[in-house]
């Protein structure tokens, strides 16, 4: 560090460099201010960490000095020496490389305005799980208008199925539902389920957005949600699994959800009714819904324009599919159940009416819950999935209080870092749970011994005991994993997302900007972030929205002046770059016979400069002189 | 007044320059009626003693045409400058290597291996290859060195103005000549033709359709234009929109797409990588067998784009000499 100070000292125009440990600390940006100040600087080049972080602290350190804040330049020597060249000789001469390309280049900084937008004040959630309902009532308590898109037909999400929550036990039901309703009573909250966001245009602080809504079949405005179609309906029973219980139940072609569902609207599977497949069924739901005419067969999908100033996005997770690990024998062996299907089978409300009964119609008198199934395995996810080891216990504690069975926990490491989760496990353990330390390695079905006729037996070493042991159980629980949304990759492209290496959309900083996206104004909550359990998401959809809340009464945004020009005193009018522009920001004006760029639709894309052939259109920050003073600076 | 001194000279090239003074027709006994010619080796008999023996300076004007080939030129360039007041490059050759440049696709070892062995004309038994210095019983023969690489002439001197061209048209040199006569030159440095791309003076840019965009390129013998039209519209590779604009668009006017001699603009680095980027923009096709095909229609790219300009250009021609072809 100090060896670049020295060096960068002696570059051409450098009055004074410095190494100083936290440049971005108040001493340090006093420090620049000062310096500025005393030596009467115009340009200012800090090497050190990534100017995602810093660049604009830095804008402001050198405006506070008085100078245009344009007239920095930052050199990422973070990311792109220290974290990726190992030798510490290479390294300082990559360093020397760089900062000597900023010099050079800051010498070509012109001073710039930034443009200012204002903030549109609406706010799009997308997704309507726990985090959405969360940050769509903070939101609109708040008194902003929110668009919720949820492409289910009812809001509710995964916490909507199930039975209890850890470590309190409180039915999900009973505190989630309420939100619910809220929801839809809110007059600030615009309910869209059953709707897809389909495109994204615009920026921070007014995003236009284009939403697809899937015909339900019913129209939302004349249903009362009496729910008589799905009585009259011609199927007496539901042919089709349904999707709220995971498939352990059936439904008809017209239903609900669940019967807290929200909205109340039922919806009409066309792939399920007869209607749509042969046009001869009486339509005695529609007979049933008389004057109400709610129902439309001819309803197709219809796009709705929405305009929003910032974008939270509430995406959740799926649970990890248990039939990718076939030595658990899921799909196979009738007996195995994942973990969501038990919170669907403990469930007062569910399909079984909270009898735990098996699919072969028995009761379990013994059960394994196999924890960490598409979690910190090399094989699957290398990621700990966070609520397995908790909701596991909530399993095994609902399910021997339903059924009474010896209920066996298999875990690699018992995790419960959470407040009241370690006295959850001690209770569990108190109540008489075997917890075996070790990894079952599989289910299967060849008795070795009278006492496991007719049972599922797991393989398992017993690392505690140091032993491998099988053990005859009739039930097995597989505590599947959380993973990303299997269309998490177009979600994130709609918005702009970076994802970690596991699919997960990445946030700004892990630390310090949880739930901000290299995508200004747009924000994260909830699982689509990582796993995390109900708790996490609620505050993070706190946050999400507290951070559009800042946004919004900021009231407009400045955006970086990054946008293209074209200089008509060079412009010949070619035209090339006119069918170039990916967002028709650039015109071509007859009269002149030049082109002409709306930098109000200039995104700085850059490609007009690309294509320009006579060096008319160039953009700001990274004008030619300036990246060729920069690759000077490195190669020469 | 005392008329203006005026010498021309050549480097490498290939004559057409001289032609272009020649060229200026009547317009060049204006110019013989202001100006004194003191050195012209094509045309008028002068040494280059009688340059050496010139006080420094004593030239006010030296327009030199041609890219510096050989070590000869160069001297005769330095001497010329030192002569001079400005030194004009005169030409596309001299302002940016031009044709002769194309020669830094290869090397000089490759040039001399075919010129002086391969060639099917050749005969060189004793396989003799022309050397700077040769000792005959007669004494010590000296020969031009050949380069390595062929170097504009701002490569080797400092040069005042730039008239672009292959040949300068008339136009240009008289307007060039006129400037100076007034004292009127712009900047030092600057190119003595249109500062704009070659489209803003070409009759078809109206004609041009709302979105410039290309599936096919044609060659000049498979089409006949329409010459209403823009010629890139019609599949033509034109460079007229990466080209400075000055010539009157003369080629267009009789259906010839522009080839680039008049350069690049101002603001642009690296003719060459400016009229690649520019095309490419255009081509309509995100298909990558479909974009090679394409781009099959130009069997020469490094030479299509390069034509004038390889020398000037960022890597200044062919960086390591492989041996396949
Ligand atoms: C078996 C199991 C048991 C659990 N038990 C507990 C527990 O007891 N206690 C606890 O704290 N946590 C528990 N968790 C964790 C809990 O499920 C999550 O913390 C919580 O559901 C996260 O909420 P979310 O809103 O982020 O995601 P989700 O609940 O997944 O909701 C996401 C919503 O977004 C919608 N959506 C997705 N993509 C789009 C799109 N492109 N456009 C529109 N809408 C979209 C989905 O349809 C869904 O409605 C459990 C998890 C599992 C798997
Ligand atoms: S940089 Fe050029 S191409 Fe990109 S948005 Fe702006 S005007 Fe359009
Ligand atoms: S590409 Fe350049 S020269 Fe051509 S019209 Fe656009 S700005 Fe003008």
């Amino acid at each position: 560090m100090i060896r670049l100070a020295e060096t960068a000292g002696k570059l051409p125009g450098v009055v004074v460099s410095r190494e100083y440990k936290y440049a971005c600390s108040d001493p340090g940006q006093d420090m620049i201010v000062q310096d500025v100040r005393k030596y009467g600087l115009n340009r200012v080049v800090v090497a050190s960490c990534s100017p995602h972080l810093h660049e604009l602290t830095f804008r402001k350190t050198v405006a506070t000095a008085g100078q245009n804040p344009y007239l920095f330049h930052m050199v990422n020597i973070r990311e792109h020496v220290s974290w990726v060249t190992e030798d510490p000789e290479a390294a300082t001469a990559k360093a020397e490389a760089l900062v000597k390309a900023a010099v050079l280049r800051a010498a070509f900084l012109r001073e710039l305005e930034p443009r200012r937008f204002p903030v549109n004040p609406n706010v799009l959630v997308v997704g309507g799980g726990i985090a959405g309902i969360h940050t769509a009532l903070t939101l609109a308590n708040a008194n902003k208008q929110v668009y919720l898109v949820e492409r289910e037909p009812t809001i509710g999400g995964h916490m909507a199925q199930f039975d209890k929550t850890f470590p309190t036990l409180d039915c999900a039901a009973c505190i989630l539902t309420p939100k619910m309703t809220a929801v839809k009573q809110h007059p600030n909250i615009h309910l869209m389920t059953y709707c897809e966001v389909g495109e994204v245009s615009g920026f921070v602080g007014s995003f236009k957005v284009k939403v697809k809504k899937y015909p339900r079949y019913i129209d939302e405005d004349k249903c009362t949600g009496c729910g008589e179609c799905i009585e009259a309906c011609i199927f007496k029973e539901g042919k089709t699994p349904s999707e709220f219980d995971v498939g352990l139940s059936k439904r008809k072609p017209v239903y609900l959800s669940f019967p807290q569902a929200v909205p109340p609207i039922p919806v009409i599977d066309p792939e399920a009714c007869i209607e749509f497949k042969s046009h001869k069924c009486p339509k005695s739901c529609v007979e049933a819904c008389g004057d109400r005419a709610a129902i439309d067969f001819t309803q197709t999908t219809r796009e709705v324009e929405l305009e929003v100033g910032a974008v939270v996005v509430a995406t959740g997770f799926k649970p990890f599919d248990a039939r990718r690990l076939p030595q658990y024998g899921y799909g196979k062996h009738p007996n195995v159940y994942t973990s969501l299907e038990v919170e669907r089978l403990v469930n007062a409300s569910g399909p079984t009416l909270g009898q735990v009964v098996m699919r072969d119609g028995r009761k379990p008198e013994s059960i394994g819950v196999l924890h960490c199934i598409g979690s910190r395995d090399e094989n699957t996810n290398r990621y700990c999935s966070r609520v397995c080891c908790m909701y596991s216990l909530k399993l095994a504690h609902l399910l021997k209080e339903k059924t009474g069975a010896h209920i066996y926990n298999f875990y690699i490491d018992m995790r419960t870092p959470g407040k009241g989760f370690e006295e959850f496990y001690k209770r569990l353990l108190e109540e008489g749970i075997s917890c075996i330390r070790g990894k079952v390695a599989e289910v299967s079905t060849w008795p070795q011994s009278p006492a496991e006729e007719g049972k599922l037996v797991l393989r398992v070493e017993d690392t505690l005991l140091g032993a491998v042991r099988r053990i005859p159980v009739d039930m097995v629980v597989l505590s599947v994993g959380l993973e990303p949304q299997a269309d998490s990759g177009q979600t994130g492209r709609l918005f702009n997302l970076g994802c970690s290496s596991d699919g997960w959309f990445l946030e700004r900083h892990p630390k310090l900007a949880p739930v901000d996206t290299f995508t200004d104004g747009v924000f994260l909550a909830g699982c689509c972030q990582g796993p995390k359990d109900i708790p996490d998401t609620v505050a993070q959809g706190g946050v999400a929205a507290a951070q559009s809340l800042a946004l919004i009464d900021k009231g407009c945004v400045e955006i970086e002046p990054v946008t293209a020009f074209i200089d008509q005193e060079i412009c010949s009018g070619c035209q090339i770059c006119i069918a170039m522009c990916p967002y028709t920001a650039i015109q071509f004006d007859s009269e002149k016979s030049v082109a002409a760029l709306n930098e109000a639709l200039c995104k700085g894309c850059g490609t007009c400069v690309a294509a320009c052939p006579s060096g008319a259109a160039q953009q700001n920050l990274f004008l030619d002189e300036q990246l060729f003073a920069e690759v000077q600076g490195v190669l020469v | 007044m005392a008329k203006p001194k005026v010498a021309f000279y050549w480097c490498s090239s290939c004559g057409g320059c001289e032609e272009a003074v020649v060229d200026l027709a009547e317009g060049i006994l204006q110019v013989v009626e202001a100006v004194d010619i003191v050195f012209w080796p094509v045309a008028l008999d002068f040494k280059r003693r009688d340059v050496e023996a010139m006080p420094d300076g004593a030239i006010d004007v030296c327009f030199i045409n041609g890219a510096i080939r050989m070590s000869e030129q160069e001297a005769m360039a330095n001497l010329l400058r030192r002569k001079s007041k400005l030194v004009i490059a005169y030409g596309s050759c001299a302002w940016m290597g031009g044709i002769p440049g194309l020669a830094n696709l290869t090397s000089k070892k490759a040039i001399f291996d075919y010129v002086y062995h391969q060639a099917p004309t050749i005969s060189n038994g004793s396989a003799v290859e022309p050397l700077p210095r040769t000792d005959v019983p007669e004494g010590e023969l000296e020969l031009p060195e050949f380069y390595e690489k062929v170097k504009t002439l701002d490569q080797s001197i400092e040069v005042d103005y730039y008239l672009p061209g292959c040949p300068p048209t008339p136009k240009i040199t008289l307007e060039a000549v006129e400037a100076i006569l007034k004292g009127a030159l712009p900047e030092k440095g600057s190119v003595l033709a249109g500062d704009r791309a070659l489209c803003h003076e070409c009759k078809a840019n109206a004609s041009k359709p709302e979105k410039l965009l290309i599936k096919e390129f044609k060659r000049i013998q498979e089409v006949i234009p329409d010459l209403s039209k823009c010629l890139l519209a019609q599949g033509l590779l034109c460079l007229g929109p990466v080209t400075r604009g000055g010539c009157e668009a003369r080629c267009l006017k009789a259906g010839m797409p522009c080839t680039g001699c008049f350069g690049p603009l101002e603001k642009v680095h690296d003719y060459g990588a400016k009229a690649l980027s520019a095309l490419a923009s255009i081509v309509d096709s995100r298909d990558e067998a479909e974009l090679a095909r394409i781009f099959d229609a130009i069997p020469d790219p490094a030479g299509t784009f390069y034509r004038y300009s390889l020398p000037a250009s960022l890597l200044g021609g062919r960086r390591q000499v492989t041996s396949d072809k």
